[in-house]
């Protein structure tokens, strides 16, 4: 037991960890890439297409009834879980990147004008900085860049200076998938509203490791990968305050979105189906809620517990090995996606040899290069951790790493 | 699948003691490229005569794989023609792709990048020095630019 969670326990419910790779246990340490699912959400999944599958809204039968009954009820857990006042305010998605790229394109190129700047912040990941990219190429906006400290936190001296009367757009991580950080989430709110800014949080790796409640926040916006906490892959959704998804423009068009179709136009349903083109990821979605219980009957608080002591004993083990490890090292103010390098072992190498251990982890720049320019590294090896991990994963890492310095170093 | 397949031991020799990893005063050709996937970046510098490569350095930081490939390719074009170095640059290419049996008395060293094959996302690391190779002698490289993947 860690935390009030019992990682032992949680471990028989995930078949794909009672596998081997390369003859090993399987030591999967790259949660914040994707999460491995318990049986009860591959079972879910399962269940919908051996019993209840077929199409939503349209049809008039039984099983299409309890389609659309599961998955409007994944949508009400999907906003508990966030706390979200009101289930409308949750548009299903793919995930984080279909999320940032329905805002991005919905109000971005709807309300940005010539001049007008959006901040982002030296450590998002491309999906939060080619989205505001492609709006900013459209309509003439500027993107501004909030850098870090030396300890990887966000520079908030330099944020008064950087949110102006021209801001329009807070786009903040909501975790670092890099170097953990878990940016004031409420100070960044509250500074950009002051000056009439819209506050839209990358959740990838937020929503699966913390409790979130978005109303205490006061953002307006939230992406939420499903396939990162325990869902299937393309499962997700976008949280946003009601009103401004009224008022921005469709992402997708098509069917099951509009209201009345003519020639030159079209009239649109209400949020959240006026984002929701074509036959919808149901069973993802379903199986999202399955995720959703899972994590709920664990509790939040305890995975974020959970995660800590891993995350502390992880740096603590790592830095006895030699390691320098990038981000904060006060868990209080981190998440548990650890990135290390290893005496000057490239990542590339390094993973190939944790691999044949049975060790994964993630090697690369992460889908974050601008933040590796700042690091000054071409990549890093990234650990990270979920509630299936044990202080034994971090063993299993801390030994793979000696062989890897026997051959390379 | 064991590990010394990709790390064998003419591998890990040349990522540990590069031959002709320096700068080349003076060079006719230079030409850097980078791997962005990776961060590998290499620049190639050369010294031609009469269409013949007479001397290859190289430079740059990066996996073991992209650093050994380098080491090896100087020691294997240095004295050749620019077609037999080009030539050559193909065979590997054929080699890493699977497609050409790899032939110890013409490969030397460089058979031991072989075991990449099995590996295709380090594919990549194995190919760039050649490819900054050939762009650096095709002309690309004679103003020392820098070309970007």
């Amino acid at each position: 037991m860690s935390g009030g969670l019992d990682a032992e326990a949680i471990r028989r419910d995930f078949p794909i960890l009672r596998r081997t790779s390369h003859g090993k246990p399987l030591v999967y340490l790259d949660s914040a890439n994707t999460s491995q699912k318990p049986q009860q959400v591959i079972d879910a999944v399962s269940e919908h297409y051996s019993r209840h599958n077929a199409n939503l809204y349209r049809a008039v039968y039984e099983i299409a009834e309890e389609a659309t009954a599961m998955f409007e009820t994944a949508r009400i857990k999907l906003a508990g879980f966030v706390g979200a006042p009101d289930p409308r305010s949750i548009v299903f998605t793919r995930g984080t990147t279909e999320s940032l790229n329905l805002v991005a394109h919905g109000w971005g190129r709807r309300f940005l004008r010539e001049g007008d700047e959006v901040l982002l912040t030296d450590m998002e990941h491309h999906s939060n900085i080619v989205p505001w990219q492609l709006a900013a190429q459209v309509t003439g906006a500027r993107l501004r860049y909030l850098g870090l400290e030396a300890d990887g936190s966000l520079d908030l001296g330099a944020l008064e200076g950087s949110l102006t009367e021209r801001t329009k757009v807070l786009a903040v991580t909501g975790q670092s998938n890099v170097l953990g950080t878990l940016p004031p989430l409420r100070q960044l709110a509250d500074a950009a509203h002051a000056v009439g800014a819209i506050v839209v949080v990358d959740g990838a790796q937020l929503v699966p490791h913390n409790p979130v409640d978005v109303a205490a926040l006061g953002i307006d916006f939230l992406s939420i990968s499903g396939h990162k906490m325990l869902g299937p892959t393309a499962s997700g959704g976008l949280y946003g305050r009601l009103d401004l998804l009224e008022e921005m423009d469709p992402f997708l068009g098509g069917g099951e979105m509009i209201v009345e179709v003519l020639p030159d136009l079209s009239t649109y349903k209400e949020p959240p189906q006026k984002f929701e083109a074509g036959t919808m990821n149901i069973a993802e979605e379903i199986g999202l809620a399955a995720a959703i219980d899972y994590l709920e009957a664990i509790g939040m608080d305890a995975v974020r517990e959970h995660e800590k002591e891993l995350t502390r004993y992880a740096i603590e083990r790592l830095e006895e090995a030699g390691a320098v490890v990038h981000g904060p090292k006060d868990v209080e103010l981190r998440g548990g996606a650890v990135s290390f390098w290893f005496k000057d072992v490239h990542p590339h190498d390094l993973a190939q040899v944790l691999d044949q251990e049975g060790v994964c982890v993630r090697a690369g720049h992460h889908c974050a290069q601008i933040l590796m320019r700042d690091l000054g590294v071409p990549a890093t090896t990234r650990a990270s951790f979920y509630v299936y991990n044990t202080t034994s994963d971090v063993d299993a890492l801390i030994s793979a790493l000696a062989r890897a310095e026997s051959v390379f170093v | 699948m064991a590990l010394d397949d990709i790390y064998k031991e003419t591998i890990l020799d040349h990522y540990k003691s590069p031959r002709n990893k320096r700068e080349l005063p003076g060079a006719v050709v230079t030409c850097t490229k980078n791997n962005p996937l990776c961060g590998d970046e290499i620049t190639v510098s050369a010294n031609l005569e009469d269409g013949k490569l007479l001397e290859v350095t190289f430079q740059g930081s990066g996996c073991s794989i992209s650093q050994a490939s380098a080491s090896m390719m100087t020691e294997s074009v240095s004295g050749k023609t620019v077609d037999d170095a080009m030539s050559l640059a193909g065979d590997v290419r054929g080699m890493l792709g699977g497609e050409v049996e790899a032939d110890e008395d013409a490969f030397g060293d460089l058979v031991a990048l072989k075991g990449v094959v099995k590996y295709p996302i380090r594919i990549k690391c194995a190919v760039l020095a050649w490819d900054v190779l050939q762009e650096a002698v095709s002309g690309g490289g004679a103003a020392s630019g820098a070309a970007a993947h």
